[in-house]
């Protein structure tokens, strides 16, 4: 994957199958430790141990087209070369984490990438499930909740174009705020 | 700025619009493969493309949703275009450039990109 952001869009369709109705996407970046923390957060229908141990290998998935399933192997990969770690925790009926810690100042650091044009993807295709955006930089950080969108739309659904330009603008100006730069 | 209040404005307008809204033709479905295959491949992109241009369009009965791997993820990525009593179009290796065209000539003028489309690999 060239981007970060493609594999949070890649694991987060996990989520989805999983059957999940809220999904947390937290970015947390260190800019003195030059860490980003990645985590994505379900309460879909969880793994069992057996399940939760073969989903780092690229031999095993649940799709039945093909034999391999790299989604998550890829994530995991992309974040132990940069000298980080990668984690999940599941629990069946209660759903999934998964977190993987990036050092952004190695060499091997994959960019996070179009992150904005993730998350308007998942929302807007998936208007069923709620999600909760959260990026962090340092002390400052920004939320996107669905949940509290829907409250102020109603019956108006989050994929109609004004809406879906409304929070691709939001997204883009509250990133900027946050990083310190100018609107 | 975007502020929650331009909601309730966007909220109010589009109420408007939907009590207004005529019967919607049969419908046109366009799926996009958003597999790990198709993401690392490039979809996302693609995706957003057809949406975008959708919506610039203003087009009715037109939709855009995902699905799982396709299985011929040496294509991807993979758009299918569903129409009611037509045959299925199956685009492969596409981009976001190429997306402009497919709607322009096959979602609104009904003839489908054949040099786009998987039917195009033989020859």
């Amino acid at each position: 994957m060239r981007e970060l952001s493609l594999n949070i869009l890649d694991v987060a369709q996990n989520s989805i199958s999983a059957g999940a109705k809220l999904i947390e996407i937290n970015i947390s970046e260190d800019t003195c430790e030059n860490t980003m923390l990645i985590e994505i957060k379900d309460d879909g229908c969880g793994m069992n141990e057996e399940t939760l141990m073969s989903v780092q290998d690229p031999f095993f998935t649940t799709r039945t087209t093909r034999k391999v399933g790299m989604g998550i192997p890829l994530f995991k990969m992309a974040a132990e070369m940069t000298g980080g770690s990668f984690g999940i925790e599941s629990a069946v009926g209660k759903g999934t984490c998964v977190k993987a810690l990036f050092k952004t100042d190695n060499v091997d650091f994959t960019p996070l990438g179009d992150i904005d044009s993730t998350i308007v993807t998942l929302v807007t295709m998936n208007t069923h499930i709620d999600f909760a955006y959260t990026l962090k930089v340092d002390e400052s950080q920004f939320t996107l909740s669905t949940l509290q969108l829907k409250e102020i739309l109603g019956d108006v659904p989050l994929d109609l174009p004004d809406v879906v330009m409304w929070i691709k603008d939001y997204l883009k100006e509250q990133t900027q705020i946050i990083r310190g730069g100018a609107v | 700025m975007k502020t929650l209040e331009e909601l309730l404005a966007i909220k109010a307008k589009a109420e408007k619009a939907m009590n207004v809204r005529e019967e919607e033709g049969a419908g046109t479905r366009i799926v996009v493969g958003m597999a790990t295959c198709g993401i690392a491949a490039g979809a996302r992109p693609v995706l957003s493309g057809f949406a975008d241009e959708i919506a610039k369009r203003n087009l009715k009965g037109v939709s855009v949703s995902q699905t799982g791997c396709i299985g011929m993820c040496q294509y991807e990525p993979i758009v299918e275009v569903f129409e009611e009593g037509k045959e299925k179009v199956t685009y492969i290796k596409m981009t976001p450039e190429k997306v402009a065209r497919v709607v322009a000539d096959h979602i609104v003028n009904g003839n489908p990109v054949v040099e786009y489309t998987v039917a195009s690999i033989d020859k």
